[in-house]
């Protein structure tokens, strides 16, 4: 029977609160999948800039309540303890709860279940997931169906957009500019997917690039037209040594692992090649600092922690703060947000 | 008068798709069905062209096809051009070129990338329509357009 009267009038209201609350929820949804951090490559100089000074809000003030009654999952389909208790200290001091899993052996994964189902059950219950994976685009993937951000904390060899962050905040923490440094690049440079992802990002801030890496390890052909295409300036050098290292801002050094090599006799000739003593830093610049993604092994040598010019500990620290700014980024808060909270802890 | 030409009949409704690079027709053909059709088709192998040396074409009768099978054929013989008949009338000719994106028409050679690994639908993007370069829109691997897979 068809309604008539005030019945067809509070019909159309109910309808029309459905209808609004489905476009709020689409505005909601569509909002949100737009904040996820999937690849550092996606983020404008302005945007980067940005990401900064939330950062250095948090290394201020690290410890807040402003994400209280949040929940944040951690999937970690890939063990990866360093970046998963970045994350989950990050969401922690600032007040929100911390759901997932640190190892994928106790997930429905080895059950057969696929990625898309995980990823929806998790999101009927965080408000963010932060997700690292083995299989390389699983975060863009995650992020085109989840509607909650997702945050890519590694997926295989193809981006880790926390990591670069982290480098960026180190890097202008130590030279107060990301603009026209001189960032030399140590190591494996074909494999290291922190030196790649570092490279794209900073292609907005005019850098000049050193490459030193041996044959097997060079840096992709890939990444080199990369600078070509953006104008980036790099040079390539064989040699490892004090007069190179001297016209460094950052000294960004990498594991050169035994595994990445086919020929052993190879690795055996170069591996103390790209090895970073204390009497190299005989002519580095005052501002020079050295970076690590970690862990290290041995391409660093010990003696050289106590040295002003050593910054892989602090740059570790950075990763909180880095953290912290992308988990707020990604559920929506602002810088203004952050600068005006009222749940600081003193 | 010797006959030095290949009389083929005039088609009334269909497609002819011409251009084929010859080392492609027969991928052409696989993917187009055409061994399953019942109309009437007409292979054209090795001819003379002006423009490529030789080429090879098809006339399908009663057949037009949708842009996601003309996607797959951009992709299989980029270049081809096609021409639409109706009354025997060109209706509509034109070139059949890569476009922008590839939507669930191509594998990714990546065997870690996660469309290998998931049930859904692979997506490129063309980067260079020229040398024929695709790049997987989730594991960003590079592939030439040459030595791809259909799904």
């Amino acid at each position: 029977m068809p309604l008539r009267g005030k019945d067809s009038e509070l019909w159309h209201i109910f309808a029309q609160g459905l209808a609004d609350n489905a476009t709020l929820y689409h505005r909601q949804t569509t909002f949100e999948m737009n904040r996820s951090l999937v690849t550092i490559a996606d983020h404008s100089r302005e945007k980067i800039e940005y990401l900064i000074r939330m950062a250095q809000e948090f290394e201020r003030r690290p410890n807040r309540l402003i994400l209280q009654g949040r929940i944040v999952a951690t999937l970690f389909f890939e063990p990866s303890t360093r970046t998963r208790l970045s994350f989950e200290t990050a969401a922690n001091r600032l007040g929100a709860r911390v759901i997932g899993f640190a190892d994928p052996k106790v997930t429905s994964g080895t059950k057969g279940e696929t990625l898309k189902d995980t990823i929806m059950m998790v999101s009927n219950y965080a408000d963010v997931i932060v997700m690292r994976h083995y299989l390389e685009g699983a975060a863009r993937y995650a992020s085109e169906i989840a509607p909650v951000p997702i945050i890519n904390a590694g997926d295989g060899a193809n981006q880790h957009p926390s990591q670069t962050m982290l480098d960026l905040y180190t890097i202008y923490q130590t030279q107060g500019t990301l603009d026209n440094l001189n960032i030399y690049m140590v190591g494996d440079l074909k494999y290291g997917r922190t030196v790649h992802s570092l490279l794209m990002a900073m292609r907005h801030f005019n850098p000049t690039f050193h490459f030193i890496a041996p044959d097997e390890l060079a840096m992709p052909t890939l990444y080199k037209d990369y600078c070509r295409q953006w104008g980036i300036k790099y040079v390539e050098h064989k040699d490892f040594d004090a007069d190179v290292i001297a016209g460094a801002d950052i000294l960004y050094m990498t594991r050169v692992q035994r595994e990445r090599f086919t020929d052993l006799m190879e690795y055996e000739r170069v591996k103390d090649r790209y090895l970073l003593k204390l009497d190299m830093l005989s002519k580095a610049r005052d501002n020079m600092r050295i970076l690590h993604p970690l862990p290290r092994v041995n391409e660093i040598e010990y003696s050289i922690d106590d040295d002003p010019h050593a910054y892989y500990f602090q740059q570790a620290r950075n990763g909180l703060y880095a953290r912290q700014a992308i988990i707020c980024d990604a559920l929506g808060i602002s810088l203004e947000d952050i600068q005006n909270d009222p749940t600081i802890i003193k | 008068m010797k006959r030095q030409e290949l009389i083929v009949s005039a088609l009334d409704h269909g497609t002819v798709i011409d251009h084929i690079p010859c080392d492609r027709l027969f991928e052409v053909i696989n993917l187009l069905h055409l061994d399953q059709m019942t109309s009437k088709v007409t292979i054209g192998f090795n001819l003379k062209s002006s423009k490529m040396g030789t080429k090879s074409i098809i006339k399908i009768a009663d057949r037009f096809f949708t842009d996601e099978e003309l996607n797959q054929l951009s992709v299989v013989a980029p270049n081809v051009t096609l021409v639409i008949i109706r009354d025997y009338e060109v209706v509509e000719k034109r070139p059949v070129s890569l476009p922008d994106e590839l939507h669930g028409i191509v594998h990714c050679d990546n065997p870690k990338c996660i469309t290998n690994n998931e049930p859904m639908q692979t997506f490129f993007h063309v980067t260079d329509k020229q040398h024929g370069v695709i790049r997987c829109h989730y594991c960003n691997h590079e592939q030439d357009i040459r030595k791809v897979k259909l799904v």
